[in-house]
């Protein structure tokens, strides 16, 4: 199927990709890898006038380094996250998460920061960034602003970004030494997940001292369980001294109804799922 | 119109396209490489896999004016001189096809699932063919053929022909 | 002449070898011919403008803008079409006051489902049409849809509302009625005094058979005669309607199933796409393509299953059946598609299965809905009965506390009494199902398997293990004329075959089946190679082209091989007894002492000979020939089946339910099919492997679903779910083998077993894992929160609807729901 017409640019620099923006306003659509928004143009269910490519800007591809993050540029692809060995180390929680995300195929191609702009609630990559309090750098007319995590996921497909506005990297604290999992439920492989919990924890003498936990799908954003993390302190990380924790995992929580599961079934997988995550963080 | 010149098979080609052009679209209607075929609306079943610059995309999720200056290899260019490449002589070795529509997509994946995974568990197979439908075979001789040519070694062959496609 | 050859000591059997498949070299290399692959010259594209409404008067069609819009040739509708358009044929009508609605390929007033095509816009490119047919702005007046299946069968609201009813026909066979067994009433009630009656109702969820390649087609008027590529399974009977229904004369029509990616039923179909890419051109003399996009193909390509069945077991306390009654609601969808309500009748031959039933009624109602229409899908009538007794049997078996296979073996024809009459009036000629069973039962390790299952259940894991049997057969090999006669059949069932012996002694093969993906290339190969004693490699196999392949049937009900395979053995016999002549003239011999073996005419008693090869030169010289005969060995044979064909199988499935989630895996899957003489093993396990696949995944995964508005929610592969490598695994195969005696090669039909027996399997392994905790159905597909609910007791078995509502994956202004490739100028009036 084919899209609507519309117009392209590829501009090589931030600046230039928002002027273009600017210029274009609303009838502008950015292009990241594209996995996502390419099949909503070839069904028409969007039809841009202007398409702005940001796969010709080398400075917002890539990981690296920082200090106390790591920083992943936006349209690094979610393969390059994925056989990264900082992103293993530091983040650890957003490698497993990206493992299993889509399939090889959009994972050469699909990008990090294009997955996190999408905001789909189902998406793999909404629930660690948010678990491990990730930073988002969007670049604008009046200069780069921070978003921190839980500011960023605003509503379905909506988050803190602009419309004037570019997500350009991705600055994720590090967690060295943290156990790791993401735990996701699908019916086949190539769906995307009905409910999935990212948990990252630090276990110390058997005890857990810290630990992070992000849902995927229960709700319009991604959820972090802050009620499950309060109640993980001090547990011991064994199935059964987990599980009460776990049980608090859909507290609150308004997860959708669709041909998957109805919305309790959601809250309690969401249950289950949270305690099996982090059991296997703490390496149970 | 966007102008694009790219490398396709080993043929440089040259062309002015609409920047709704897909990949797929490019390949089969301009260059009549009509071996790569779409299945599908939203890039579900991998039927039109191709390499990019020697990794595997769905060339249905790539517009033609991305890939200027890009390197494809589509199921057409997998064969070199006349020899068919290991993974293509596994898939006929083992039945793994039937009608053969997946068929393409299915080959270019596992030549990439390959060169990343030379040695792959039946596992991983499945996995790294997630993102490929077929509706005849039930996978299993489809599994049996990347295992097959995994065992032959096509893992490196591979490799060889990916390097290739990022000189040329 | 050459006499004196070295004759081959011992010409290698072609049959039963694994020979590699000659359609492979091109698919493998992308040298395919698809018929979206095909351009000519001037060719234009089509898109359709499809109604969003289930149910709606068509107030008016605005098509000004899109006529000005770029590169238009025309923007059609019904209105404009009138006649030329033609009309569908419902091949079946399966009593002879079936309600049948006039379907028209584009209506011009009312539409009567969601995707039916209102207008057609004609463009110099694809795009440029599928941009005009956003600009169309069709108005509707939206009617009430008749959707819910029970719902519609009580008249409640109308599909066609002019019809007066949406019960479309009642079908009903009764073993005391048609003399074939005793009265089914009375055996219920028997069983209701001092035995056991099973009542359940099992819904058949609706599913989209989605072949790999969308379908196509490719209309060239410019000649002579008029030739339409198509993505078709039946090229054959898509020229006769199309010349029966269009006024062109049939020889007039050139129909050719190019390469086709894969049909499994889902393209036993004519089309309105088909007939409105015929008409326009025709309309304006230039070649014409229409491909559907995956999502105009999962909302209008035909549906299959899509029933209500309400069944009643009775047996004694011992666990010897009495009788079945079964009552059938069957949605048609909107129109009684080509065979339309013969898919359920086909069952009704079936629930029976294996098993001595003494009293059997089948009872079934189709009935007209405002959905997509519902045809053959890989078994076609058969796996849902398939389904409804092997789960029933299990049931009994449960309710008696039996082991399940000692009560089926209990039940079933023994091996002794074949041929044997059933309860349903066909002869099944040859099976061994001990033997299937018992080498079955070893290869699973049942036994091991039952221990397994207890101590876990002893242990209450949370990760509980079930076993599931299906013992089946199938009625395949369509079929043979004077039946289908019977069952008011529109056509035959033959199938025809010809010979053709090249002056080069290459041999082509042309036959009237039309294979797209079953290797009938390759197999018809070694049955020709085999039967000429010719080299594999000098066959040459043709099909699929109504101007090569003059006459045939083609391919759907497994019948390729049992039907269209004996028709090539005819042919191939007529060949070598118009050769036998010809070789004791060369060899100045009399016929009588002419022996042929191994592809060579010999004369008993002497070194002389000829290969067949050297006779088919001479025949194509023609310089010396006995009198009174024509110089040709070419043959063709017409071959009417006798009786349908009857593989059947023992199929064990292991499942593990986790009873925290509702997930379920597969743990083991063991089948043992007796499908008679194999020509080719290979092809065969190809066909079990992705026949079981299907089977499973109407178990576990497919279904699809509509809103309250008639609107498909698993309108892509985004939420109608098809399996992949990564859901799958390796099933154990195994053959038992007992060949049929109604065909010369004793072969049985493979291509449905797999379907068909795989369902009741998967899905009698799952509620026997969590029958302990009261659980004794789950609704198809056991998605895992319809698996938590049962064992939770929250709305176990019975009616559970899915929830009509997809996820917004892509945009959530729009989302997917509702807005599969439609055009968005469609307003509510």
């Amino acid at each position: 199927m084919i899209p609507a017409p519309f117009e392209y640019l590829a501009p090589t620099t931030v600046e230039d990709a928002l002027a273009a923006l600017a210029e274009h306003g609303d009838d502008a659509k950015i292009l990241g890898g594209g996995q996502s928004l390419l099949p909503v143009l070839r069904m028409r269910l969007n039809a841009p006038e202007m398409v702005i490519d940001l796969g010709k800007i080398e400075s917002i591809r890539g990981i690296r380094d920082d200090g106390d993050a790591i920083v992943i540029g936006a349209m690094t692809t979610h393969a390059a996250v994925g056989s990264d060995p900082l992103v293993a180390e530091h983040a650890a929680l957003v490698s497993k998460a990206v493992e299993h995300l889509a399939d090889a195929q959009i994972r050469h191609r699909g990008t990090f920061g294009g997955a996190l702009a999408h905001a789909d609630p189902a998406g793999d990559l909404g629930a660690p960034a948010l678990a491990l309090g990730a930073q988002f750098v969007i670049a604008g007319p009046g200069g780069t602003r921070t978003v921190e995590a839980d500011d960023f996921f605003v509503d379905l497909f909506e988050t803190a970004i602009g419309e004037d506005e570019i997500l350009t990297e991705v600055r994720i604290p590090k967690h060295t030494g943290w156990g790791a999992h993401y735990e996701k439920f699908v019916r086949v492989a190539h769906q995307w997940p009905i409910v999935a919990v990212a948990a990252a924890v630090r276990v110390e003498g058997g005890v857990i001292a810290e630990a992070r936990v992000g849902l995927t799908n229960m709700g319009n954003t991604p959820l972090r369980a802050r009620g499950v993390e309060a109640a993980l302190v001090g547990v011991q990380a064994t199935e059964d001294a987990v599980r009460e924790a776990a049980g608090k995992a859909a507290d609150g929580t308004n997860p959708p109804s669709d041909l998957n599961g109805e919305s309790s079934y959601r809250k309690h997988l969401a249950t289950v799922l949270t305690r099996r995550a982090v059991v296997t963080a703490a390496g149970g | 119109m966007a102008k694009i010149s790219l490398t396709v098979d080993g043929s440089k080609v040259s062309d002015d396209v609409e920047p709704r052009t897909t990949l797929v679209q490019y390949l089969r209607e301009k260059l009549g490489k009509t071996g790569t075929v779409v299945g599908c609306d939203t890039s579900n079943c991998g039927a039109c896999t191709v390499h990019l610059d020697g990794t595997s995309v769905k060339s249905c999720n790539v517009l033609a004016v991305q890939v200027d200056g890009a390197s494809v290899t589509t199921i057409e260019g997998l064969a070199k001189d006349g020899v068919l490449h290991p993974v293509q002589e596994s898939f006929r070795d083992c039945h793994g096809l039937q009608c053969g529509y997946c068929t393409p997509g299915m080959i270019m994946q596992s030549v990439a699932l390959l060169e990343e995974n030379p040695d792959p568990t039946e596992e991983e197979i499945r996995l790294g063919l997630e993102g490929n439908l077929c509706r005849c075979t039930g996978y299993q001789n489809i599994v049996k053929a990347v295992k097959q040519a995994a065992g032959s070694g096509a893992g490196a062959s591979t490799a060889g022909a990916v390097a290739e496609e990022m000189d040329s | 002449m050459t006499t004196t050859q070295d004759r081959p000591t011992e010409v290698a059997k072609e049959i039963g070898k694994e020979r590699r498949r000659k359609e492979d070299q091109r698919l493998i290399t992308g040298r395919t011919r698809w018929t979206d692959n095909i351009v000519l010259p001037g060719m234009l594209h089509l898109a359709m403008v499809r109604s969003p409404f289930a149910h709606a008067k068509i107030t008016s069609i605005e098509k000004t803008e899109a006529e000005a819009s770029p590169n238009v040739v025309a923007v059609l509708t019904g209105a404009d079409l009138g006649e030329s358009q033609g009309v569908l044929i419902n091949a079946w009508a399966i009593t002879t006051d079936q309600v049948t609605p006039t379907h028209l390929p584009c209506p011009s007033d009312k539409v009567s489902f969601a995707g039916e095509i209102v207008a057609v816009v004609v463009a110099r490119t694809q795009a440029e049409a599928r941009d005009a047919a956003e600009l169309v702005d069709v108005e509707y007046e939206e009617l009430p849809a008749a959707l819910d299946l029970k719902k519609s069968a009580n008249d409640e609201v109308l599909a066609h509302p002019d019809l007066g009813t949406n019960k479309s026909a009642f079908w009903k066979f009764d073993s005391l009625e048609a003399g074939t067994g005793s009265s089914i009433d009375e055996a219920i009630e028997k069983a209701r005094a001092d035995g056991v009656v099973i009542e359940r109702e099992y819904r058949q969820q609706r599913l989209i058979p989605a072949f790999m390649e969308p379908r196509s087609t490719v209309v060239d008027p410019t000649g002579e005669q008029i030739t339409m590529w198509s993505a078709t399974q039946v090229p054959h009977i898509l020229r006769f309607a199309l010349a029966a229904t269009t006024g062109v004369s049939e020889s007039k029509i050139r129909v050719i199933a190019p390469d086709v990616g894969g049909g499994f039923g889902g393209k036993l179909q004519t089309t309105p796409e088909e007939w409105l890419t015929f008409a326009i051109a025709n309309r304006l003399g230039k070649p014409v393509k229409f491909t559907e996009t995956r999502s105009e193909s999962l909302m209008v390509a035909h549906h299959g299953r899509d029933q209500w069945q309400k069944l009643t077991l009775a047996a004694d306390k011992e666990g010897n059946v009495l009788g079945l009654k079964v009552d059938l609601l069957a949605d048609l969808g909107a129109y009684v598609s080509l065979v339309g309500g013969g898919v359920p009748v086909l069952g009704a031959f079936m629930f029976n299965a294996i098993y001595k039933f003494p009293a059997y009624q089948f009872n079934c109602q189709t009935v007209l809905t405002n959905k997509t229409w519902t045809d053959a899908y890989r078994g076609a009538g058969r796996p849902e009965a398939t389904f409804g007794i092997e789960r029933m049997m299990s049931e009994l078996a449960a309710e008696l506390d039996m082991d399940p296979l000692e009560l089926r073996e209990k039940n079933w024809i023994k091996h002794e009494e074949f041929p044997f009459t059933t309860v349903a009036g066909l002869e099944y000629d040859t099976g061994n199902y001990e033997a299937a069973t018992a080498l079955a039962r070893e290869m699973f390790g049942y036994d091991e398997l039952r221990a397994e299952q207890k101590r876990r259940r002893d242990a209450g894991d949370k990760v509980q293990l079930g076993i599931g049997i299906s013992t089946f057969t199938e009625m395949c090999g369509l079929a043979p004329s004077r039946v289908l006669g019977q069952l008011n059949y529109g056509a035959g069932g033959w199938e025809h075959a010809s010979v053709r012996m090249l002056a080069t002694g290459k041999v082509e093969v042309v036959t009237g089946v039309s294979g797209h993906g079953q290797g009938h290339e390759t197999a018809f190969s070694q049955i020709v190679a085999d039967r000429l004693g010719v080299a594999f490699d000098d066959v040459e196999v043709l099909h699929g082209d109504t101007q090569i392949a003059s006459k045939g049937l083609d391919t759907y009900g497994s019948r390729s091989l049992v039907v269209g395979g004996e028709a090539l053995v005819k042919a191939a016999d007529k060949v070598i007894e118009k050769a036998k002549p010809v070789a004791a003239h060369l060899l100045e011999a009399s016929v009588d002492d002419i022996e042929f073996s191994g592809g060579r005419f010999t004369v008993r008693g002497t070194d002389q000979g000829m290969a067949i090869g050297e006779i088919s030169a001479a025949m194509f010289s023609a310089h010396d020939y006995p009198e009174g005969m024509e110089p040709s060995l070419d043959s063709e044979a017409t071959y009417d089946p006798v009786n349908f064909n009857y593989p059947h199988g023992t199929h064990l499935c292991a499942m593990e339910v986790d009873t925290e989630t509702g997930a379920v895996k597969m743990r083991k899957y063991v089948c043992v099919d007796d499908i008679g003489n194999v020509i080719n093993p290979m092809i065969v396990s190809g066909q079990i492997h992705g026949g079981l696949v299907q089977g499973i995944a109407q178990a576990l995964w497919e279904e699809a679903v509509y809103d309250d508005a008639g609107t498909l929610v698993s309108g892509s592969f985004v939420d109608y779910l098809l399996p992949t490598a990564a859901d799958t695994m390796n099933y154990e195969i195994d053959h038992t083998t007992t060949p049929s005696i109604t065909n010369t090669l004793g072969t049985k039909g493979v291509g449905e077993a797999g379907t068909i027996a795989s369902t009741p399997a998967v899905v009698n392994a799952v509620v026997d894992a969590v029958r302990h905790l009261g659980v004794n159905d789950i609704q198809m597909p056991c998605t895992p929160e319809r698996v938590w609910k049962a064992v939770n007791g929250v709305g176990a078995g019975g009616e559970d609807p899915t929830e009509g509502a997809a996820a917004a994956h892509f945009d959530p202004a729009t989302g997917m729901e509702g807005t599969t490739d439609r055009t968005t100028g469609g307003t509510q009036a």
